[in-house]
């Protein structure tokens, strides 16, 4: 296991957002986080990448302990946030913004290599690489917002919601990437949708949160299979 | 000839108040405060080259002694007085306007202290360059030798400035903690360090333009210098126009509020020298209320 939640409470204020949460996710494994609004999955996201404070319980990472450390030592421990909502720095260009995804690491040539390398599995970054990110499309900053965390070096990638507000086609396309990048990279993801149908298809684990609480923990095929998650997740 | 002088002495003005609206900007980036306290705390830096002055009699030290005294000074406000104060500033209406409030209470504590240590009465730091006006052609203009200093190291400055903001990691690290600091956060740069630089390079700015605005002047340093409160007012007017939020504004802003103030005066009135930068102030903002480089914030989704 290279990720082991146990037990791990998060309070906004007097609101339990995370209540009791345990999972454990293997490496080189694409886990889909599925449920409804408010069921917490942003704020389990957050408390993993050290944005927000738990409560209680403990978060092991390739066996360290890393319960409530900082955002700033977790990246360099191999943990890569993409926050909700496009999280790119509109007034940077697309080169500056990926390569602050790899400030941390000083290291001039591997910024480099990163870099060309981001440019080889996002081609359309590369054309655009001097613009000012704000004059991307969404489905391009979504684009930019992996590619920042892929020049961190991550072995865990913590998506929030990559498909939110893009087209059904540009969504198949990032799904895919994900997917790709998961095996290719050995990476483990842990991937927060809305969109629970299109998550699952292309997840190993699906794990389902409902008021904070992990209701469902299964293959993601099974889950789709599953008529109980069917009806309340699925829609049909 | 007339002006072209008045242009020259315009952009001398402006220059200075471009480096305190750079000041004020850095802050706001850095920590979203307007530091009513810059002004002082360029006061407090100029005190210091002026403490080095009269023990080293060379007014070459007392340049860098300003700027890094105000560099150390301002990075000290921020960590023991704003970070707490900035942290909780979410937490209410009291809490959002305390660190705004606190700058005004550290204005009259740096003045305070000025007073006890320096006392009073006017000190003196002697230009080391002549600020008797060059003569071409047989007039003599009020554009002095002193004068193209002031712009010339200026202009230094903003190109150093420039180059560590858009070259370097640390100015990447800067930009990215102003914009967005939760991203800048996810990847791996350390933000309160970085606000702590942020008010350390504004302390710094605010240093340079402290000394120059008293040696452009007559020379005279006191604790109720009027010629700061302009400068409190010319860099925080000159920052609005700027969208206080771009260092090009910032210099933009100060460029264009001094040659504003040295048309008026020439070819208005010399008594409108404290009503001019607030009617400039108001004509800008029912004009262009984002300022002249500013952003709708609005577009931000």
């Amino acid at each position: 296991m290279s990720l082991n939640v146990s037990n791990l409470t998060v309070h906004h204020g007097a609101i339990c957002a995370v209540n009791q949460v345990s999972i454990a996710v293997p490496t080189g494994t694409l886990a889909a986080i599925i449920g409804s609004n408010g069921a917490g999955k942003t704020t389990l996201l957050r408390a993993l990448s050290g944005l927000n404070k738990p409560t209680s319980g403990v978060v092991n990472w390739m066996g360290e302990r890393i319960t409530g450390e900082k955002p700033e030592k977790l990246v360099r421990m191999g943990i890569s946030h993409v926050s909700e909502g496009k999280s790119v720095i509109p007034e940077l260009t697309v080169k500056e913004n990926l390569e602050l995804g790899a400030i941390w690491r000083k290291d001039g040539k591997e910024m480099k290599e990163s870099l060309e390398q981001v440019v080889s599995i996002f081609p359309r970054l590369g054309e655009r690489i001097s613009q000012r990110s704000d004059t991307l499309s969404g489905g391009e900053r979504q684009m930019l917002a992996i590619g920042r965390a892929i020049m961190s070096k991550p072995k865990l990638l913590l998506l929030d919601e990559p498909s939110l507000g893009l087209a059904p086609l540009v969504v198949e396309q990032i799904f895919q990437t994900i997917r790709d990048l998961t095996t290719q990279m050995r990476l483990t993801v842990l991937l927060v949708e809305q969109n629970a149908m299109g998550a699952l298809k292309i997840a190993d684990l699906g794990i389902v949160l409902n008021l904070g609480k992990v209701v469902a923990v299964n293959h993601a095929q099974a889950l789709i299979e599953d008529p109980a998650v069917r009806a309340a997740y699925l829609g049909y | 000839m007339q002006l072209l002088n008045t242009l020259l002495i315009g952009i001398t003005a402006g220059s200075i108040y471009s480096l305190m609206a750079i000041a004020f900007v850095l802050v706001w980036r850095s920590t979203r405060v307007v530091n009513f306290a810059q002004a002082g705390m360029a006061l407090l830096s100029t005190y210091f080259g002026y403490e080095a002055v009269s023990r080293f009699g060379s007014f070459w030290i007392a340049l860098p002694v300003a700027m890094i005294g105000g560099a150390l000074f301002a990075a000290l406000v921020e960590l023991v007085l704003m970070r707490l104060l900035v942290k909780h500033a979410s937490s209410g209406p009291i809490a959002g306007v305390a660190p705004i409030i606190a700058t005004l209470g550290l204005l009259g504590v740096i003045k305070s202290a000025i007073t006890i240590i320096w006392g009073g009465q006017d000190q003196r730091i002697v230009a080391p360059i002549s600020n008797n006006g060059f003569t071409v052609n047989g007039s003599t203009l009020v554009f002095s030798p002193l004068k193209l200093f002031i712009l010339v190291v200026v202009v230094i400055l903003l190109i150093i400035l420039s180059i560590l903001f858009q070259k370097t990691n640390l100015g990447l690290a800067l930009r990215a903690s102003a914009h967005a600091p939760e991203i800048a956060r996810l990847s791996g740069i350390k933000v309160d360090a970085v606000r702590t630089l942020g008010w350390a390079l504004a302390g710094a700015a605010g240093a340079v333009a402290g000394l120059f605005q008293t040696v452009n002047g007559n020379g005279n340093l006191s604790p109720d210098s009027s010629e700061f409160s302009l400068l409190l007012v010319s860099g925080f007017i000159a920052a609005v126009i700027g969208g206080l939020d771009s260092l090009l504004g910032a210099v933009l802003g100060g460029l264009f509020l001094g040659i504003a103030i040295s048309f008026v005066l020439m070819y208005v009135s010399s008594g409108l020298f404290f009503i001019a930068p607030f009617v400039i102030l108001l004509l800008v903002l029912f004009i262009r209320p984002q300022g002249i480089i500013g952003v709708k914030v609005g577009r931000r989704a």
